[in-house]
């Protein structure tokens, strides 16, 4: 189908109707004409669920009607082929007095203390940022910024999680310099700090990048608002830019269709973002809601008016009238379900008491925001909406937000699963280097190549120090914030870490989802932040593929199971379905966010090695795990076997060891474990200290087999961590850990300094490199791949 | 009474909290000042804060140029009023034609977030003088439209004048001369494209190996302690 078509002439109504007086579809046509044929099939609805609309409506629907129920019902809205699963986040949940809105408003919220709240959610945008990487980006951040905003919180922090094809493809290179320019564009003329995120790039990204995006924000917890509408009188005010004919169908369409052959015709439904706009609604935003001016609000992303008057009317006192020709238009040929569908950016609706409607728009006016009463809240039940007079809507507004189809589709394990696991990257399967100039040479390639690779030339693209809270940003095994915000003078902040590794995923769903969580757990805990609560995007193939359903529900398994032993819920997230070329999908990649909170920021760990002399230790156990491992992807190309084991209770204790570190004062750095093993963790740690290291290779692993040098530097088995402690403090860290059952090994010490001279790498017995090789190798393909990009905003 | 210090805010203004928040950090009396509202509420100083006012639609600090409160801090700093313009701030200032020169678009066409060592060239403005002269500062950058150029006659008079107030030790956007900021001839009005503000204490700042140096995040602190002292002894 073409999105060219929708847009221009959505439901061809003229025709059906070309000698009627009014051109538009309304109400009392739908009724009079119950034959008439609708294009429910062109707007993504099966003719079962067409008949349902039939049915509740007991006539067939309006033109309007039609296009938001296609758009309430499409995948992306109604998460109906995900509902199923995702209900056990819910029933698994670990009780936790810190969850003060769970799953299902727009962004979870948790205490923090000190009376703060603290809500953060991550989204997708995957598919508009594969047509139009700059705006597709852009209005990602943009729409998970809202969400938050919509909260009653200042959003303080952005992260984004991306995924591309392989670095040197040239796709790739259109794609991902747009996609970072556009991340970059929005958030930092939004003056929201960019503290983390993740560039990966494997080939099953190519023709459907991953394009997440993460926003955190703060409020005091008594005033949390909520995307409600009660009481009958009360004003619906829609407030921001005006409305356009960018993104209609983008919902329905975009996010719920694969590509194919026709892709770049669908660029004119990916919404243009203005993000001086939203600067601006932010503002005004804060200072309503710092009056106490709204009883609920709601903002306007995906499915645009359809989706805020419904979602407002179902959660409210259940009726809603509204005036759409009201609707402030930068286009006024749009037609009515044009103005329904289109999801122009920066778009706020409020529900105002009328008693506060005149303050309400003097804060508007400050800020020269345009502002509107669109409508009013009733007691009717009833959704209805005019359009110069006539009525072209009226339907129970819970029937499109909360009694969309829900699927039980079905799912099967792969045939091809078996012989995947069977697969194991052995010595004898893969060849692995046999000498201490081979691993000298495998070292210095890996730290270089694409997933392990210095990201600084895309990282600052992004302002991470706007609000001037930032206390750990890019590089870092977490971002971090104070929460000055919401209360000047805080030494409180929050910690965030994304992680997802596909080709875990792939290997193991349910251990791949764990694992994703596992390492933001730990990289949480490693800055000394409790991790408290999880917010999810997962991004998988085609629903309708049973292999990629029997994926997507080990997934959602696997991680319910593993936040109910960690005790960190998952507060809400996002599905994105059809990520796939043609009939190939992409890897099952669950993106998971763990929230942390540090009541001191002054204590948190950085994870430079800084100081002569301090004691390196290995926290946790080492084993001959490769099975998804950059190594054998980089060198080899090769994915088979198993992901490394998780054991949760492992993951828990070395959380606390490495808070109790931190917080005791005992720990100068820590750095998670994870992708590149132990070597990869070592160099980042020595470049951002500019100091050397001296290693000395444990020899022997968990079980007391040997322990040979390659699989000891870059194994990437779970639940590790390398930590530097003052000698005053080695022998009190070590009893620690030995007192709650937690491995440590000492396995050398930070020696030299680039400012005296020449640092390097040493691995005891086995080679020597220079810190300067290791940067040159580590910081420069990233500018060489992507440095000559030019970018068309 | 502490002197003090006005921040403006235009629409779009990023860096007025924290701009506010390091004249607080020095003593000073942190006083927000609003676009739409000439009057300076008797401010001894005024920071004109970075962000992207107006969307920096048309051109960077082109429409602030014009706001009611611009009215009188031109006047203002015409008559002496001491004048920071950081960021959006110093292209505000071009635009008023109260600095010379212009922000291109930076060398690589990105937006660049990134410590960068500078050299205080002239510690004789009203906002320099607790540097020492030749110092040097690791203070962030972070614009898309930072490359400082000028005509060839406007260069070599600023450079003549001793009015470049800093410079790059490594040019990151292909700056004129590798200029970060310069100075008006009473030295009362500074522009500087680094953020001092954001580098005011260890916890936030540029703290640790940055730019092969050991910096304590605090380089950026000179700028609100010399506007202060040059206050008081006023």
């Amino acid at each position: 189908m073409s999105t060219g078509h929708v847009s221009d002439q959505p439901f061809d109504t003229t025709s059906v109707f070309e000698d009627t007086a009014v051109a538009f579809d309304t109400v009392a046509k739908a009724a009079a004409t119950p034959e008439a044929k609708q294009p429910y099939r062109e707007l993504g609805m099966t003719e079962d669920e067409y008949l349902r609309v039939r049915e509740i409506l007991g006539r067939r629907p309006s033109s309007s009607e039609l296009a938001m129920y296609s758009v309430m019902w499409s995948e992306h809205c109604s998460y109906k082929s995900s509902r199923v699963h995702l209900k056990q986040f819910g029933e698994k949940a670990p009780k936790t007095a810190a969850l003060l809105v769970g799953p299902g408003e727009n962004a979870g919220v948790v205490d923090v203390g000190e009376g703060l709240a603290v809500t953060f959610k991550v989204e997708s945008h995957n598919h508009p940022s594969y047509v139009e990487p700059y705006q597709g980006a852009a209005t990602g951040v943009g729409g998970i910024v809202r969400d938050i905003l919509t909260m009653g919180a200042r959003p303080i922090a952005v992260m984004d999680p991306l995924r591309f094809g392989p670095a040197e493809a040239p796709d790739t290179a259109r794609v991902l310099p747009g996609v970072v320019a556009g991340v970059g564009g929005y958030g930092n003329c939004l003056g929201v700090p960019n503290i983390g995120g993740e560039i990966v790039f494997d080939p099953c990204y190519l023709g459907n990048p991953l394009v997440n995006a993460l926003c955190v924000g703060v409020m005091r917890a008594d005033e949390i608002k909520l995307a409600k509408a009660p009481g009958p009188g009360n004003q619906v005010i829609l407030f921001g830019a005006r409305t356009g004919g960018d993104g209609i169908g983008g919902a329905s369409v975009l996010a719920s269709a694969t590509f194919d052959e026709d892709g770049p015709a669908k660029r004119p439904s990916v919404q243009v973002g203005d993000p001086f706009m939203e600067k601006v609604l932010i503002e005004c935003c804060l200072e309503i809601f710092a009056a106490d001016l709204v009883v609920g609000i709601q903002d306007l992303g995906a499915a645009g008016l359809t989706c805020s008057t419904t979602e407002l009317a179902a959660a409210g006192t259940g009726g809603m009238d509204v005036w759409l020709d009201r609707a402030p238009l930068r286009d006024s040929t749009l037609t009515p379900e044009e103005v329904l569908m289109s999801e122009s950016q920066e778009r706020m609706m409020a529900v105002v008491e009328p008693a506060k409607v005149e303050a309400f728009l003097a804060v508007c006016e400050k800020w020269d925001v345009t502002a509107t009463a669109l409508g009013e809240v009733t007691d009717t039940g009833r959704l209805r909406m005019w359009w110069h007079g006539e009525v072209i809507v009226d339907v129970p507004p819970r029937t499109l937000a909360h009694e969309g189809p829900v699927y039980n589709r079905p799912f099967a394990r792969p045939e091809w699963q078996d012989a995947l696991q069977a697969d194991v990257p052995t010595a004898a399967r893969l060849r692995r280097p046999a000498s201490a100039d081979e691993l000298r040479e495998t070292l210095v390639n890996l730290v270089g190549s694409p997933n392990l690779a210095d990201k600084t030339w895309a990282l600052e693209q992004y302002d991470h120090r706007v609000q001037g809270n930032t206390v750990l940003g890019h590089g870092e095994d977490s971002g971090m914030v104070r929460l000055d915000a919401a209360l000047p003078g805080t030494s409180l902040g929050v910690a965030l870490s994304t992680d997802g590794n596909g080709r875990f995923a792939k290997l193991d769903p349910y251990a791949g989802a764990q694992l994703a969580l596992a390492e933001a757990y730990r990289n949480v805990a490693a800055t000394g932040a409790r991790p408290l609560a999880v917010t999810d995007c997962l991004n998988f193939g085609s629903p309708e593929d049973p292999d990629v359903m029997w994926q997507f529900a080990e997934a959602c398994r696997g991680l319910a199971d593993a936040c109910l032993e960690l005790g960190t819920p998952v507060t809400g997230g996002n599905v994105s379905f059809y990520n796939q070329t043609g009939e190939v999908n992409i890897h099952p990649t669950p993106v998971v966010g763990v929230l942390g909170v540090i009541d001191d920021v002054d204590r948190r760990t950085r994870s430079a090695f800084e100081r002569e002399g301090e004691i390196l230790l290995l926290l946790g156990d080492t084993r001959d795990e490769f099975g998804g491992s950059e190594w054998a992807h980089e060198v080899h190309g090769h994915l088979g076997g198993l992901p490394p084991r998780l054991d949760l209770h492992r993951e828990k204790v070395l959380g606390e060891v490495l808070i109790a570190g931190s917080r005791d004062g005992m720990l100068s750095a820590a750095h998670d474990l994870s992708d590149g093993g132990l070597a990869q963790a070592v160099v980042e740690s020595c470049l951002r200290g500019g100091h050397g290291a001296r290693l000395v290779l444990p020899e022997t692993d968990a079980d007391g087999n040997p322990l040979d040098p390659f699989v000891a530097l870059f194994a990437e088995s779970a639940g590790r961590a390398v930590v530097a402690v003052p000698r005053s403090e080695e022998l009190r860290f070590t009893d620690m850990c030995v007192a709650r059952g937690l491995p440590v090994a000492r396995v050398g010490v930070v020696d030299g300094t680039v400012l005296s001279g020449e640092a390097v790498l040493e691995v005891q017995g086995q080679f020597t490199v220079p810190l300067t090789e290791l940067r040159t190798a580590h910081e420069g393909p990233f500018r060489k791949l992507f440095g000559h990009s030019v970018v068309d905003a | 009474m502490p002197a003090r210090i006005g921040v403006v805010t235009f629409p779009g203004t990023l860096d007025d909290q924290q701009a506010l928040r390091a004249a607080a950090a020095v003593g000073a009396e942190p006083v927000a000042l609003w676009h739409k509202d000439r009057d300076l509420h008797q401010v001894d100083a005024v920071v004109l804060p970075g962000g992207f006012s107006y969307g920096d639609y048309l051109r960077a600090g082109a429409i602030a140029r014009f706001s009611p409160v611009m009215d009188t801090i031109i006047d203002a700093a015409r008559g002496g009023l001491p004048v920071l313009g950081i960021c959006n701030g110093f292209q505000v200032l071009c635009e008023a034609h109260l600095l010379e020169g212009a922000m291109i678009r930076n060398g690589d066409l990105h937006f660049i977030n990134r410590d960068v060592a500078l050299r205080i060239e002239n510690n004789r403005t009203a906002w320099t003088s607790d540097y020492e002269a030749g110092a040097q500062a690791v203070i962030p950058i972070k614009n898309v439209d930072g490359r400082f150029v000028a005509d060839e006659r406007t260069l070599d008079a600023l450079e003549a004048e001793g009015r470049v107030l800093a410079r790059y030790l490594a040019n990151p956007n292909g700056a004129a001369r590798d200029i970060a900021g310069i100075t008006n001839a009473a030295g009362n009005v500074v522009g500087l494209m680094p953020h001092p503000e954001y580098a005011i204490d260890e916890l936030t700042g540029p703290a640790g190996f940055i730019e092969n140096r050991r910096v304590p995040g605090t380089d950026g602190l000179p700028f609100f302690t010399s506007i202060l002292k040059s206050l008081v002894s006023a």
